[in-house]
C-alpha cells in the first residue's frame, strides 16, 4: 500500500501573508520533509537564509524540504513531487491570489496518490474588509474564505481590538466551515496548519500553552466505525481545529481517521499503525475533560 | 535578375483603395511587385505569364488573429460535432446530430484501432443541439468496455468517459464528493466530467495530451494544410508555452519548403515572473524568421462565456450564476502590461466578459501614462461583451479588438437564454459598434474551438445568424467589405504586419487566396459558400486539391 501524500492549500489573496506562513511552516519543519509548491507569480517565495541549492525548477531547503514552481499545470507539478528521493512528507501548495483553493482541492482529491489535508486561507486582519470591497477582486476574496478549513487571520498585531473582531466577524461570515486563528507573521504551530504535524510528538501539547491551542491525545481502544468517528470529529458539537489518529473497525482494520474544521477523511492504514487519536482545540472552550467524555460516550 | 511571373485572374480583390480591382499580378521573389493590367506590369522587365488563375479570384490571402495550431492534432481524435467540417485532409466530417450517431461514429473509429489498450478520444460533442441528452457511461461502454473512452465537449467545458477511464484515473468508486462529478443512483460518477478541475486526472488516460495547447510537428503540417483549404496564408498560435524544444520544432517545419504559413506564436503569460517573461520575449524575438514571428506575449484576464468562467460587471450572469474566474491579478497584470510597453513587445490579451475588459482598459489607461507608446496596438481578444463606452475607450487608449465572429453562430441562442440574456446578446461581438468607433478591428475563429475558415467567420460578422436561424444583432451587422477587410488588413494591422501582408499591393509578400467565386459579388448569405481553390503564399502555390 502506497500512503498517499498529504496536500494541504494555502490560499488568499495577494499580501495576506501567504509566504510568511510558509517560511513559518519550513523554519518548524522539525525532520518533517515539506514540498512547497508555489504559483510563478511574484518575487522568490523563500527566505534565502533557508535556501540550500537551487537547480533548475527546484530550490532545496534547509531540513530536507524543497519549493518548486508549479506554473501552469499543477498536476504535473504534483506527479514530479512523486518522483523526488527522498519522498517529501507533505505538500504544501500556495495558490495564487486568484485561484479559488476549493477548486484546487477538488482537483487534489480526485489525484490518484494524493489526499487531500485541509485549505488554509490567509487573510490580512488589517486589509480584509477593504479587499473584500475590492472592484474587481471582491468576491475572489470572500469566495477564497468560504473555501477555507481554517483561516489564518493574519498581522493581528498591527490592528486594535475592534478591528481584530470586525475582521474575524467578517471572515466567519464567509467562512461557514473554517476555524480562524488569530496570527503574527503567519507563525503557527505546524500542528494546527499540517495534519503531518499532529501527533508526531505526544508532548507537543505544553509546548503551546501560550499559543492560544490545546491539545489532548486518547487511546481509543474500542473498535468502531472510522466513517462515524470522522463525521464526529468534523461535527459543531466538538468543534476541534483539528484531530488525527489511528483506529481499528469491527473487523479489526486499521484506518487513519483524519478531521480539520468541518471536513474529515478515513482511509485504510498500516496495520502497525500506533492506535489512538490526537485532537486540537481553541482555547480557551476547548476542555479536555468534556471532550474525553463525548468521545468515550460516543466511541468508548 | 530574378524571375517573374505574371498572374492574370478573374478579378483580383487588392483591398488597396487605390485601385480595389485589377486583372494581374506581378510576382517575383515571393513578393508583390505590382498588381495593375498586364501592359503596367510589363514595364518591369521580362515575365511569364501563368494564366492558371485565369477563372479564378484573388484576394490578399486570410490572416486569422486567433487560432491554435493544436487544431492540426485535434483531428487524430474522432469528430462528434453538430456541425459538418472538414480535416486537413480535405475530408469532410457530417456532423452527428444524436448520441446514437455519436456511439456509432465512435465504433467504427474504435474497430479501425489495432491496439486493444489504445484510448479512443473524441472532440467537439454538443448535446446543446441535442436537447442537452447526457451521455452516460454506460452509453460509452457500449463502443468499448476494455479501452479508455473520452469525449471532449466543444465548450472545452465538459468531458464524458467510460467506466474504462474512470478506472485507469481511480474515480471508478463511491464516495466522490466534487462539484464536477455527478454521481448516478449507485454511488458511482456517471461519467459525465464538469469543468477541467474534473476532467483533466482523467483526459490523459482517454488521449488527451495534458499540455492542451501542445502541438509537434506533425500536427503543425496539419494545420498547415487546414491553413491552405480555407485560404489563409498567416496566422497565430494563440498561446503557447513556447519552450526551447517547441520553437525547434516549429522552426523547422515552417522553414520546410512546401509548409504553406507564416505562424505568429504568442509566448502564453503563465509560468514565468513578468520579468521572466519579458526576457524570454525578447529572445524570442531574435529567433523571428519570415515564416515565424516570434516574441509576441499573450495575456489571459478571465475564462468563458459559456463556462460561466468569464469576468461579468453587474448583473451578472443572466441566470444566477456565481461571477466567473480571474486568471490573473491586477497587479501582475499591470506588471506586465508595464514591463512589455517599456520594453517595446507586443501584448494581445484575452477577455471575454466585460469585467475583465474594464480592468485591462484601466490598468492599461495606466500603464500607458507611465510609458507613453505611440504605436502599441495591444489587442483585446474575444471582447465579446464590450459595450459602446468601452469601445470608446479602447480607441482613446490606441487599443485593438478581435471578435469572435463565429462565436455568435454557435452559442447565440446559448447565450441569448442562458448566460447573458436578450440585451446583452444582442451586442455581443459589436463588429458594427468597433468599426463606427474607428477601432481597429479583427474577426476570428479560436480555432479549433471553432472551425477555421476566415470566410465563414467574415459571414458570421455580415449576417449575425446563430445555429437556430435567429438574427441576433440586427445593428451589430457589418457590410462584406468591412468583414473582408477585417480578415486581411484587419487583422494584420493587430500583428503589425500590415505592412507585409493584407493586400495585394507592390512590396508586399505575394499571399494569396485563391477562390472559385467573387466574395462581393455573391449573396451575403453565402459569402461562407465561397469555394477556396487554394492559396499562394510567399509566391508558392498551394492547390488543396494537391495537399
Amino acid at each position: 500500500m502506497i500512503k498517499p501524500l498529504p496536500v494541504t492549500v494555502i490560499g488568499g489573496y495577494l499580501g495576506a501573508g501567504k509566504t510568511s506562513l510558509v517560511n513559518h511552516l519550513l523554519r518548524n519543519a522539525d525532520g518533517l520533509r515539506l514540498a512547497v509548491l508555489v504559483n510563478e507569480f511574484g518575487a522568490l517565495p523563500i527566505d534565502e537564509d533557508l535556501i540550500e541549492a537551487q537547480e533548475d525548477d527546484i530550490i532545496s531547503i534547509a531540513g530536507g524540504c524543497v519549493c518548486c514552481s508549479y506554473g501552469s499545470d499543477m498536476a504535473a507539478a504534483l506527479s514530479d513531487l512523486r518522483k523526488l528521493d527522498p519522498a517529501p512528507d507533505h505538500v504544501v501548495l500556495e495558490a495564487s491570489g486568484v485561484a479559488l483553493p476549493g477548486a484546487i482541492a477538488g482537483s487534489v482529491g480526485l489525484m490518484q496518490g494524493y489526499s487531500m489535508d485541509g485549505v488554509v486561507i490567509v487573510a490580512d486582519a488589517e486589509t480584509l474588509r477593504t479587499n473584500a470591497n475590492h472592484k474587481y477582486m471582491g468576491d475572489t476574496v470572500t469566495r477564497q474564505l468560504a473555501d477555507a478549513d481554517i483561516v489564518v487571520l493574519n498581522k493581528v498585531d498591527l490592528v486594535d481590538d475592534k478591528t481584530r473582531a470586525d475582521s474575524t466577524d467578517f471572515a466567519l461570515s464567509y467562512a461557514k466551515n473554517a476555524q480562524l486563528l488569530g496570527a503574527e507573521h503567519g507563525a503557527l504551530p505546524p500542528e494546527v496548519l499540517l495534519q503531518s504535524f499532529v501527533g508526531r510528538n505526544r508532548d507537543s501539547g505544553a509546548r503551546h500553552d501560550t499559543s492560544g491551542f490545546d491539545s489532548v491525545s486518547l487511546p481509543l481502544e474500542t473498535p468502531c466505525d472510522p466513517a462515524a468517528l470522522g463525521r464526529f470529529l468534523a461535527s459543531d458539537e466538538l468543534d476541534l481545529v483539528r484531530a488525527k489518529g489511528f483506529v481499528r473497525d469491527e473487523s479489526g482494520a486499521v484506518h487513519a481517521v483524519q478531521s480539520v474544521s468541518r471536513r474529515w477523511s478515513s482511509e485504510p492504514a498500516p496495520e502497525d499503525s500506533p492506535i489512538g487519536l490526537v485532537c486540537i482545540g481553541l482555547k480557551p472552550a476547548f476542555d479536555e475533560e468534556k471532550l474525553r467524555q463525548q468521545i468515550a460516550q460516543a466511541f468508548g | 535578375m530574378s524571375q517573374t511571373t505574371i498572374y492574370s485572374a478573374r478579378k483580383i480583390i487588392t483591398m488597396n483603395p487605390n485601385q480595389p480591382e485589377v486583372s494581374h499580378v506581378a510576382v517575383r521573389e515571393g513578393r508583390v511587385l505590382g498588381a495593375g493590367s498586364l501592359e503596367e506590369l510589363a514595364v518591369w522587365g521580362d515575365y511569364e505569364l501563368d494564366e492558371r488563375f485565369a477563372d479564378k479570384v484573388l484576394m490578399p490571402g486570410f490572416v486569422e488573429g486567433h487560432a491554435h495550431t493544436m487544431e492540426g492534432t485535434m483531428w487524430r481524435n474522432v469528430y462528434c460535432g453538430f456541425f459538418d467540417r472538414m480535416d486537413p485532409n480535405g475530408k469532410v466530417w457530417e456532423g452527428v446530430k444524436s448520441i446514437d450517431a455519436m456511439l456509432e461514429r465512435l465504433k467504427q473509429a474504435e474497430a479501425d484501432l489495432d491496439d486493444p489498450k489504445a484510448p479512443l478520444p473524441g472532440w467537439q460533442l454538443d448535446p446543446i443541439y441535442m436537447d442537452n441528452a447526457l451521455v452516460s457511461r454506460a452509453d460509452l461502454d457500449t463502443v468499448s468496455e476494455t479501452r479508455a473512452i473520452g469525449v471532449l465537449h466543444a465548450s472545452g467545458h465538459i468531458m464524458n468517459v467510460n467506466t474504462k477511464g474512470l478506472e485507469l484515473a481511480g474515480l471508478m468508486k463511491t464516495g466522490i464528493n466534487h462539484p464536477g462529478i455527478p454521481l448516478g443512483p449507485d454511488g458511482y460518477p456517471t461519467g459525465e466530467l464538469r469543468g477541467p478541475d474534473a476532467y483533466m486526472p482523467v483526459g490523459e488516460h482517454v488521449g488527451f495530451d495534458r499540455d492542451v495547447l501542445g502541438c509537434d510537428a506533425d500536427g503543425l503540417r496539419d494545420f498547415g494544410k487546414l491553413c491552405v483549404r480555407t485560404g489563409t496564408t498567416t496566422i497565430t498560435d494563440l498561446a503557447a508555452r513556447l519552450n526551447d524544444e517547441a520553437v525547434e520544432m516549429m522552426l523547422d517545419v515552417t522553414s520546410e519548403k512546401d509548409f504553406p504559413s507564416r505562424i505568429v506564436p504568442l509566448r502564453h503569460f503563465m509560468g514565468l515572473t513578468p520579468e521572466e517573461l519579458i526576457d524570454h520575449a525578447k529572445e524570442l524575438k531574435e529567433k523571428s524568421t519570415d515564416q515565424l514571428r516570434l516574441g509576441m506575449i499573450k495575456v489571459v484576464a478571465d475564462g468563458s462565456i459559456q463556462g460561466f468562467s468569464a469576468r461579468m460587471r453587474w448583473p451578472g450572469y443572466h441566470n444566477g450564476a456565481d461571477n466567473g474566474l480571474w486568471y490573473i491579478t491586477p497587479d501582475h497584470l499591470s506588471q506586465i502590461l508595464n514591463l512589455a510597453l517599456e520594453n517595446d513587445l507586443h501584448i494581445h490579451t484575452h477577455t471575454n466578459g466585460d469585467q475583465a475588459t474594464e480592468l485591462v482598459l484601466e490598468t492599461m489607461e495606466e500603464a500607458l501614462r507611465n510609458h507613453p507608446s505611440p504605436d502599441h496596438r495591444y489587442t483585446l481578444q474575444h471582447c465579446q461583451l464590450a459595450d459602446a463606452a468601452q469601445f470608446r475607450k479602447i480607441k482613446q487608449l490606441g487599443m485593438c479588438v478581435n471578435l469572435f465572429a463565429n462565436h455568435h453562430f454557435y452559442w447565440g441562442d446559448e447565450h441569448y437564454n442562458l448566460t447573458v440574456g436578450p440585451e446583452r446578446a444582442l451586442r455581443m461581438n459589436a463588429c458594427r459598434t468597433a468599426l463606427n468607433t474607428g477601432v481597429p478591428m479583427a474577426i476570428h475563429s479560436d480555432a479549433p474551438v471553432t472551425p477555421l475558415g476566415p470566410l465563414f467567420t467574415a459571414w458570421c460578422a455580415v449576417n449575425r445568424l446563430t445555429a437556430s436561424g435567429r438574427v441576433q444583432g440586427e445593428g451589430e451587422k457589418i457590410p462584406v467589405a468591412d468583414a473582408l477587410y477585417a480578415i486581411t488588413i484587419g487583422a494584420a494591422y493587430t500583428l503589425k504586419l500590415d505592412g507585409e501582408v493584407g493586400s495585394i499591393e507592390i512590396g508586399k509578400k505575394a499571399d494569396f487566396a485563391v477562390l472559385e467565386d467573387d466574395p462581393t459579388a455573391v449573396d451575403p448569405a453565402e459569402l461562407k459558400d465561397v469555394k477556396v481553390w487554394g492559396t499562394v503564399q510567399g509566391g508558392r502555390i498551394f492547390a488543396a486539391a494537391d495537399l
